[in-house]
């Protein structure tokens, strides 16, 4: 379990990813992905919304729907989970 | 209206066999596929015995991608759906999406992901259940991912009807194709040997509870004493016959007829459903008793329903007026994976001019059936009939016929 106050990371979300829904073929997780689309690397709405849940659970937050449906990249996301700590350390 | 369809393309995961030709091999081979349960411990409930599709890794068939959102039975689909499609020489990306439907059948849907799901939900908290928890254990998942997978957008569905559904889905598909879509992929294969789907079967209670996997499932036998479940069945390509014709291809054999009946209500002393389901199968092949080569029979090795069983295919063909074989008594019932898998078979027969047996039985004379038991009876197939029951009363009959 992660301290609330803890950083959230891109290594997180590739491993979060991974367990929540694969990769898809011919998608390397491990490259630069922080500004590719998630719809163009293989994640749909409901792949998004298992990776919601589980850090959620992992980080002890509650994030909006919203946060999801705005959050288009792993960049957007990892930002947007940033600032939740963030304000639950503050 | 009534266009031909025919059987283009086959994909087999039983538990004496992945594949086609692994499945064969095994079923003339009179090798079974029973024996204790390995997926839990079945050691705390009264059946301890079932069919098991062997040696199926999923990561060697599927992307990465699929494995958290599918249960066994749905991977088995969509690498049988795959195998079917290749055999078929279909490559789903190069057809037009509309012209391709899927309609499978279901009998539990995916229960052990669901089983795994529900005791997150229990043990931790809804906040823990997969998201994916919302189809990967519905009835229609199969039928889902085979079009996702393959990018067919035609009309689709899942039929439901315990065992019988294996060949109400196929009557579907034909349907659909009649309708106007070149090309339905069709068939069933049900997994549920999770402990969830162990208690639902067993509270249906017609499971053997004997130990001997030899012993253990013997339809037609004086010591009948209930079946063994198992695991897998069959993916067919199903296809206009215009449409296969012209693009060259191969045919394993045409669906001929079909009919389906429901039994009466209990205790209405009406005469049960089956034969009347066999009588509309072949009126609706438009063929006579005397053209049927070899019955695959339901065997539900439970006494009262082999007599109902044996009496209704003796009404129409007459005492021991045609081969019959039940090659489940190497597999176990397979729920809705049953009957395609036998029409796979009867494909194959047809194929090989030979009817593979049924194995550990030994028929009792009363039935009056010519049951082939122990090995396989060379026979110029050209005509095969197809039954499945499922609980409740559900009766279908397909007749399958050779090609040409």
């Amino acid at each position: 379990m992660h301290m609330s106050g803890s950083v959230f990371t891109l290594d997180d979300l590739r491993r979060i990813l991974l367990e929540s829904a694969g990769a898809e073929e011919g998608t390397d997780l491990g490259d630069d992905i922080l500004d590719k689309k998630f719809g163009d690397l293989g994640y749909e709405s409901l792949a998004l919304l298992e990776t919601g849940g589980r850090i959620e659970r992992g980080w002890n937050i509650t994030l909006d729907d919203s946060v999801l449906d705005d959050s288009t990249t792993p960049r957007a996301l990892i930002e947007a989970v940033n600032a939740h700590l963030a304000a639950q350390a503050a | 209206m009534t266009a031909t369809v025919l059987v283009t393309g086959l994909g087999v995961a039983a538990p004496n066999g992945l594949g086609t030709q692994d499945y064969w091999e095994a079923v003339c081979g009179g090798k079974s596929g029973i024996g204790r349960i390995t997926r839990f411990d079945p050691a705390p409930y009264p059946s301890r015995l079932a069919g098991e599709v062997p040696g199926f890794v999923a990561e060697d068939h599927l992307p990465g991608r699929l494995l958290p959102q599918t249960d066994r039975m749905t991977r088995l689909a969509l690498a049988a759906a795959d195998w079917a499609l290749a055999d078929a020489g279909i490559r789903p990306q190069e057809q037009p999406a509309f012209d391709m439907g899927v309609v499978t059948a279901s009998s539990s849907g995916g229960f052990e992901f669901g089983q795994n799901e529900l005791r997150k939900l229990w043990a931790q908290g809804s906040r823990y259940v997969s998201a994916y928890q919302s189809f990967a254990w519905f009835y229609a998942v199969n039928s889902g991912q085979i079009s996702i997978r393959n990018g067919m957008k035609g009309p689709s569905g899942v039929v439901v009807s315990d065992q019988a559904g294996g060949l109400d889905a196929v009557a579907q598909a034909r349907r659909q194709i009649r309708k106007g879509t070149p090309l339905v992929v069709s068939g069933a294969i049900d997994a549920s040997l999770c402990p969830w789907g162990w208690v639902a079967q067993l509270a249906g209670g017609r499971l053997s509870r004997s130990e001997e996997p030899a012993r253990a499932y013997l339809p037609f036998d004086a010591e009948a004493a209930g079946h063994v479940p198992g695991e897998g069945g069959a993916i067919l390509v199903l296809e206009d016959a215009a449409a296969a014709r012209e693009r060259g291809a191969k045919a394993y054999g045409r669906v001929a007829g079909y009919g389906a009946t429901m039994d009466p209500k209990p205790g209405s002393g009406r005469a049960p459903g089956l034969g009347k389901a066999i009588e509309l199968a072949l009126a609706d092949a438009g063929m006579s008793p005397s053209e049927v080569d070899v019955v695959f029979a339901d065997a539900a090795a439970v006494p009262e329903h082999d007599q109902t069983e044996a009496a209704a295919i003796n009404t129409v063909f007459g005492f021991r007026g045609v081969p019959v074989t039940a090659p489940k008594t190497m597999t176990g019932r397979l729920s809705s994976g049953a009957a395609p898998l036998d029409l796979a078979s009867a494909f194959l027969a047809i194929g090989n001019g030979l009817i593979p047996p049924t194995i550990n039985v030994e028929p009792m004379t009363a039935y009056g059936l010519d049951l082939v038991t122990d090995r396989p009876r060379a026979v110029d197939v050209r005509t095969a009939l197809v039954l499945a029951r499922g609980h409740g009363g559900f009766n279908s009959a397909m007749v399958v016929t050779a090609a040409d």
